[in-house]
């Protein structure tokens, strides 16, 4: 049996191309980034024209960079401002899901699973990738295992990072594990050994962990920037990438949350010079692409006793992509008086999150319906 | 919250619960072994493949020493292993009951508020970074990764194989997560008191045992969950904090009630309804903790009268007449521990785990009904599965996919011995999606096959043979056969069957072509084995 890679091999000596059985391959991509712990809403995008902002934040109000009379945006995240102002970062506000769990785990859950209330068996992202081509493309995870967002019936796959993803023992190794898989008796094991190889092969042969940025983009050197580039590799050599998914942690600021410097002024350094790269790198491949920040919920409108915050509610979301209608801040924005909110201590969701993901998912063409069960989105307008 | 609770049960707790006897396990267990067309060999690999870690030399050498029988004997009735317990004498966390586990392992903003210092001041947080820095050891995660270590030195050299594989199969089956906040601090002790202790007893008692552990009653919120209507003596409510906020509602909470049913005891699809799950909810209104802190016995089970619901309740065929207090629970156990839904639920399961992903009905019914017959003696139920013919028919040879801590057990146990668990062996768990006690959902991770295996699992699996084999997994010893082993006897060895012929064509391939690069490196052992333990053949037992 000749396998995929000797063939690959031996048309490679003979100059030819590489003939490949593809699969139609996805022309748009819709990138989710989740961040861990709970992101303070009320830092990340201040509503400083509330009037209540002031008394309930000291140590951790945030005067923002203006984006329209109510809103503003963390200095820290001042590399996003050109993408605002060119319409093609949206802000959600006082978004998250009805249902809210206080707790990471099960609000994460829930979340990533599309059902609030309950934990379902497969993730949103799987539900929506069902009718999707089979490629160990369509579908990828950039961290160390599958999000709950990607797990179920639909194959999908995780790596920490492309330079990492690769069997040990050179190619020999890998020709040998393919061949042995190609003979597996347990068809779980041939399908998932096919598209291990096929992916490695395909990676390795288009050079992709050593594709250098485009356009000019300038990576920072973090966790978040490398998987995100990682993902702009994927995108640009266009191997059919429809869904990915990689997420940033240390958003858990109960203690020394910080204002416009601090510990979370880092983390959304981080998270903007990620995403301006992203945008930089893909250039006019932004047209085809929306990237969609999200995180299990907001935190308490009033700062806590250590100057930080606790576990609340909505959240604030990111839209960026060549489509969106952006340079604008999306909300139904409930207020912050003590009447308005959850609990009487949480920024109230008056955006459902699942009509975000619902206008994310159509944005790069995929099918919507049966992804969030007994939901009946509103139409947000996101794109315009 | 906690502090609301703190108080509030202060003044409504009654007398600590008398802990369950467990019953003694019988001295000795006669298992007879049906026929079957395997081999002897054959016989030993699938024993120790389904009822052991996978197998070891060491382990091999007893059954051919002492007989296969006697050494399932010796499986369902073990004695000390005073070997293991010396290994594992050298943890410090291992035997800290949850009170102990809080207040020694806190977390640093904690340990720095007990010191006086603000936690969230500039000084407070340098504080608290030179802490994480100079005293790791002393840190909450120090529990997690001493238990996590301690779970793999048993498995991989335990003599009670089988008692290691029982309690990760009801750790699993009454699954909690040290990632759901205090569990961490909790779930040493749980599988210490409400597991371990009882994979060999009845089910009544494990179910009881797991349904009055802090870790459950916190895990699945039961230790909230009161009456509708119960209120705080008002004198209480003056002493919440501003940052506490005004006193949330209060009721009953569902959450552990409904997995009682559907996964614990009867499963989905025994019939019940969401007014079931709510009586039941009703019933064990009050089963909480204690949550006074400078109590000796902080954190245990307690039953809180004023917070149980003492009407009548009707759950899934129970009456339970008003005014029986904690019996209401006890007597829910009970009727569910017996109820033919709960045989068929766990009989199922335990077939699943042992015999095959489709049980044949007719085992499945057999067991079931030997789990009624003796009022839910685990040790007869699992008997039942290993006298049967089905478990030692050879069409359910080698047929079950391995779990990741079967995968990394099974090939350190086929390439040599565990002297320490190091970060790497831990860390290759989380890569493979199987974390050790941080399983978020109280399913508990699934028993088909097909759940462990995608794309990225295969090459971390692939790439960890390889790195074992290589001697690149510190803390693992590794003894390979002589380097001039032909490949088919290495196959044998290293699968526990012969490989297939296309499997040892391939190896030999492989060697072929290392050779001619350089002839000096000869048949190259660890190479073989490595290829071997990523090969799909290994990836089942």
């Amino acid at each position: 049996m000749i396998s995929r890679r000797r063939l690959l091999q031996s048309l490679a000596v003979f100059g030819a191309a590489p003939v490949f059985a593809e699969p139609p391959r996805a022309k748009k991509t819709l990138v989710v980034v989740f961040l861990r712990g709970g992101v303070d809403g009320l830092a990340m995008a201040p509503p400083m024209g509330d009037r209540d902002y002031a008394a309930l934040r000291t140590t951790t109000r945030v005067k923002g960079l203006r984006l329209d009379d109510t809103f503003g945006l963390h200095p820290a995240m001042a590399a996003l401002l050109p993408l605002y102002a060119s319409k093609q970062l949206a802000v959600v506000h006082a978004t998250g899901l009805p249902v809210s769990p206080r707790s990471h785990f099960e609000a994460q859950d829930f979340l990533e699973s599309g059902t609030p209330g309950r934990r379902a068996a497969e993730g949103w992202l799987n539900r929506a990738g069902r009718d999707l081509p089979k490629s160990a493309f369509s579908m990828v995870a950039v961290q160390n295992t599958l999000p709950v967002s990607l797990a179920g019936d639909s194959s999908a796959l995780a790596f920490p990072s492309l330079r990492d993803f690769r069997v040990l023992g050179g190619d020999a190794a890998a020709t040998t594990f393919e061949a042995l898989y190609e003979s597996a008796v347990d068809e779980a094991l041939r399908t998932s050994g096919h598209e291990a190889f096929d992916f490695l092969e395909r990676a390795k042969h288009e050079g992709l962990a050593d594709r250098p940025a485009q356009h000019g983009a300038q990576w920072p050197k973090t966790a978040l920037a490398r998987r995100l580039q990682d993902i702009t590799r994927l995108i640009h050599a266009d191997v059919g990438l429809s869904i990915a998914a990689t997420e940033a942690g240390g958003f858990d600021t109960h203690l020394g949350q910080g204002a416009e410097t601090g510990q979370l002024a880092n983390r959304l350094k981080e998270v903007a010079d990620a995403l301006a790269a992203f945008a930089q790198d893909l250039g006019p491949r932004l047209a085809d692409v929306t990237l969609l920040t999200m995180t299990e919920f907001g935190r308490t409108a009033k700062e806590n006793g250590t100057r930080g915050t606790d576990h609340g509610t909505a959240s604030a979301s990111l839209v960026l992509g060549g489509g969106v209608a952006g340079g604008r801040v999306l909300t139904r924005w409930p207020g912050l008086a003590a009447s308005a909110l959850r609990d009487g201590r949480d920024l109230e969701p008056t955006t459902d999150l699942r009509a975000v993901m619902s206008e994310c998912l159509d944005s790069v063409g995929i099918r919507t319906r049966d992804v969030f069960p007994d939901f009946a989105p509103v139409k947000l307008g996101l794109f315009g | 919250m906690i502090r609301l609770w703190l108080v509030a049960f202060a003044s409504c707790a009654s007398a600590p619960a008398v802990p369950v006897p467990v019953r003694p396990t019988p001295l000795s267990v006669q298992v007879s072994l049906p026929a079957t067309g395997l081999s002897e060999a054959e016989r030993t690999t699938h024993a120790l493949n389904r009822l052991a870690f996978g197998p070891s030399g060491g382990d091999r050498q007893r059954i051919a020493a002492m007989g296969l029988e006697a050494w399932l004997s010796e499986q369902l009735t073990p004695g000390v292993d005073p070997a293991m317990d010396e290994r594992l004498s050298g943890f410090k966390t291992l035997d800290l009951s949850v009170a102990e586990a809080l207040r020694e392992f806190p977390r640093p903003d904690q340990r720095l508020k007990a010191m006086g210092v603000d936690p969230g001041s500039p000084a407070g947080q340098e504080a608290a970074r030179r802490l994480v820095k100079e005293s790791p050891e002393e840190l909450p995660r120090q529990l997690l990764i001493e238990l996590t270590q301690a779970k793999l030195l048993r498995a991989a050299t335990s003599k009670r194989q089988l008692e290691e594989v029982l309690v990760d199969f009801w750790f699993n089956h009454f699954n909690v997560s040290a990632e759901k906040n205090r569990v961490r601090w909790m779930v040493n002790a749980y599988e210490r008191e409400a597991i371990r202790p009882h994979v060999f007893g009845r089910f009544r008692e494990l179910l009881g045992a797991t349904a009055k552990h802090p870790a459950m009653l916190w895990y699945l919120d039961n230790w909230m969950s009161v009456r509708d209507g119960f209120e705080l003596p008002p004198a209480f409510r003056k002493s919440l904090g501003d940052d506490a906020g005004p006193p949330r509602a209060l009721g009953l909470n569902e959450n552990y009630a409904r997995e009682l049913l559907e996964l614990h005891t009867v499963g989905v699809n025994a019939g019940y309804t969401q007014a079931d799950v709510r009586e039941a909810a009703r019933a064990l209104t009050g089963w909480g903790l204690e949550l006074r802190q400078r109590q000796r016995d902080f954190a245990r089970f307690e039953f809180h009268r004023l917070a149980h619901d003492d009407g009548p309740k009707r759950v899934f065929g129970l009456e339970l007449p008003a005014g029986l207090g904690q019996d209401d629970g006890e007597r829910l156990l009970d009727h569910l521990a017996r109820h033919p839904a709960t045989a068929r639920h766990l009989a199922t399961k335990l077939c699943q785990r042992l015999v095959s992903e489709q049980p044949p009905p007719a085992l499945v019914d057999r067991v079931a009904a030997t789990f009624l017959r003796t009022d839910g003696d685990l040790t007869a139920t699992y008997l039942a599965v290993i006298e049967s013919p089905e478990f030692w028919s050879p069409a359910n040879v080698g047929t079950l996919t391995r779990t990741p801590l079967e995968f990394v057990v099974g090939a350190v146990r086929t390439v040599g011995t565990l002297d320490e668990v190091q970060r790497p062996l831990a860390a290759v768990l989380d890569q493979l999606g199987q974390p050790l006690y941080r399983c978020p959902p109280p399913t508990g991770y699934p028993e088909h096959g097909a759940h462990w295996i995608s794309a990225g699992a295969l090459v971390s699996r692939i790439n960890f043979g390889l790195r074992l084999a290589t001697g690149r997994i510190p803390g693992v010893e590794v003894a390979l056969p002589p380097k001039d082993t032909p490949v088919d006897v290495l196959a044998r060895d290293v699968l526990g069957r012969p490989a297939s012929a296309s499997t040892i064509a391939t190896v030999e391939r492989a060697l072929r072509q290392d050779d001619d690069v350089d002839e000096r490196r000869g048949p190259q052992v660890a190479k073989v084995v490595g290829l071997l333990l990523g090969s799909p053949e290994f990836q089942k037992q």
